[in-house]
């Protein structure tokens, strides 16, 4: 589980979140739903130690985050940002390498190896391997980071916006995999997911923020309701229950 | 098994430093060769600190276009100087000249451009217009404080600073030659250490934290032994602003990896076979002494040109 208690973050004078305080369990997939500038991502970097935290706590399976060593934390959970800067020229094969530096810390072995292709395998970059990051369509350059993710092998997968820039098929696929990898493969997904539908489709729980406030959460069938998202995002939303799923009417 | 590349660069140097050995050696061989050899343990030493530190400072900073050259470091290290020989007197600063002159040097230039680099790397990081604007206001200002701190002091002691403006290969004395490396050696073994956690760097902050590296610290750790690097090279030659910049993009061009295990043997390669070509082909056959440094600067500044108008997607 991991507890987030009285979470609240400032930059400059703007509040972004707001003595935020929620439990997202353990197992399955947890999406963080919410308008633009709701504070989802920030919540990720906070839980993640990318960002110092400023206010409240964070515990991660009873550990606290901020007394747990950096080098622990990133043997449970890992995570995928949006914004990615690289700047060595990088073949897609070294970059899901990279994933396994926790574990090896710049002396990778057999087993190393093993997660590596495994991981390229998963996200269909096998044939990939050796081309070069900046050769690449932004969602090729996306599966490869969520890739490098997965070969950290964590209990804990975080993934903001992982569905940007995937094509229908590749982002069923993608759902699909980490669908996957929270049933047989035990881990547990954190992501932030923009289009309700696949929230509805894939998640077990449903996070929503707005304006840096916890706004609802709960199981998708329960908490996505018409009112419900009509209010988070301040427009007419219709919600149908097709072949036994909630589906959001967004588009008229 | 090393990198056949690697390998390559290593005997091409090999090559070229027979070269520079042993070309037209004419009278007393024993002599001549001391001399020689001294200069081509600085030529080496001098790219090796140029090229590392500018690959390590590339890689920390996240772009490929500025150097520790670029961003007036060299300038702070002429100021540094100009302020010991106006705090400490001509005679004192040529009295001082020894160990512990080097070390002060060493240890000022280190606190000054670590206070230089958390202004660049703090907030702005990643911002390259950004770094680009205070580096080159900065090495303004330091030339400029330079030029000022010169005006105060005596004629006489003017003279005593005034073989360290200009990077000139020509001179360069045993002893510090001597200095230079114990300093070097050290340096070098700690980034030796840290080269695997330097790939990890490479691929920016969050990832960085995310896979558990320690990066603030990592960071200010790489940045100060940079900062040795350039007051090693800078003390022993003077500033040599883009020989960097052609370095480090001629390393990442032919290594193509993120690995500095690679990227930074190739980097002290190159500006050792660059440098020792230069410096041969001047000296043995046309017969000039100093003019290297202006033909390194041309074809930096020229590629330096060229990646800032946009060569690089």
């Amino acid at each position: 589980m991991i507890a987030i208690r009285n979470l609240s973050h400032r930059i400059g004078g703007a509040t972004i979140l707001d003595e935020v305080s929620l439990d997202i369990p353990r197992g399955g997939i947890t999406a963080i739903i919410g308008p633009n500038g709701a504070g989802k991502s920030t919540l990720m970097g906070l839980a993640a130690r990318l960002i110092p935290l400023q206010d409240g706590r964070v515990e991660i399976d009873g550990q606290d985050i901020a007394r747990t060593p950096t080098e622990e934390l990133a043997r449970r959970l890992a995570i995928v940002t949006q914004r990615v800067g690289v700047a060595s020229r990088l073949r897609v094969g070294d970059l899901v390498g990279f994933g396994r530096w926790p574990h090896h810390r710049g002396r990778p072995g057999p087993a190393d190896h093993a997660a590596v292709e495994h991981a390229l395998e998963a996200f269909d970059l096998t044939a990939l391997r050796h081309r070069f990051l900046d050769e690449l369509s932004g969602g090729q350059n996306q599966r490869a980071f969520i890739a490098m993710g997965l070969a950290q092998e964590t209990e804990w997968l975080l993934l903001d916006e992982p569905l940007n820039n995937l094509d229908m098929f590749h982002a069923r696929r993608l759902m699909a995999r980490i669908h996957a990898l929270s049933r047989a493969g035990g881990r547990s997904v954190v992501m932030v997911v923009h289009d309700i539908n696949y929230a509805a489709a894939w998640a077990d729980h449903v996070v929503a923020l707005k304006d840096g406030r916890l706004d609802f959460e709960g199981a998708p069938r329960e908490v996505l309701t018409g009112a419900r998202l009509s209010a988070l995002f301040g427009m007419e939303i219709a919600v149908e229950e097709i072949r036994g799923r909630p589906t959001v009417l967004h588009h008229a | 098994m090393p990198d056949r590349r690697l390998l390559a660069l290593a005997a091409a140097l090999l090559a070229a430093c027979a070269f520079f050995l042993f070309w037209g050696l004419k009278g007393p061989a024993g002599f001549i060769l001391e001399l020689r050899a001294t200069k081509l343990a600085a030529l080496l030493l001098v790219g090796a600190a140029t090229g590392i530190s500018t690959v390590l400072f590339q890689t920390v900073t996240g772009n490929r276009i500025l150097t520790p050259a670029i961003l007036g470091f060299d300038s702070l290290f002429l100021l540094v100087q100009s302020l010991l020989v106006l705090g400490l007197g001509g005679l004192g600063y040529a009295m001082a000249d020894g160990a512990g002159k080097f070390l002060l040097d060493t240890a000022l230039m280190m606190a000054a451009s670590l206070a230089l680099f958390s202004l660049l790397t703090g907030r702005g990081r990643g911002d390259l217009h950004r770094m680009i604007l205070v580096g080159v206001i900065f090495g303004l200002f330091f030339r400029s404080m330079t030029a000022f701190v010169l005006r105060l002091i005596d004629p006489s002691e003017y003279s005593v600073i005034q073989s360290a403006m200009f990077a000139s290969f020509g001179s360069i004395e045993a002893g510090h030659l001597a200095m230079a490396a114990a300093l070097f050696v050290p340096v070098m073994a700690v980034i030796w250490r840290l080269a695997p956690a330097m790939d990890v760097i490479g691929l920016g902050r969050d990832s960085a934290v995310g896979l558990g590296l320690r990066y603030d610290r990592l960071c200010t750790l790489a940045l100060l032994l940079v900062a040795a690097l350039v007051a090693v090279s800078t003390a022993l030659v003077g500033p040599v602003s883009f020989l960097g910049l052609l370095v480090s993009a001629l390393a990442h061009e032919l290594m193509k990896t993120p690995r500095h295990a690679l990227l930074l043997p190739a980097a002290a390669l190159i500006a050792g076979l660059i440098l020792v070509i230069g410096q041969g082909v001047f000296e043995r056959i046309l017969g000039l002494q100093s003019t290297l440094s202006v033909i390194i600067e041309f074809a930096g500044g020229l590629l330096f040109l060229y990646l800032v108008l946009g060569g690089r997607r």
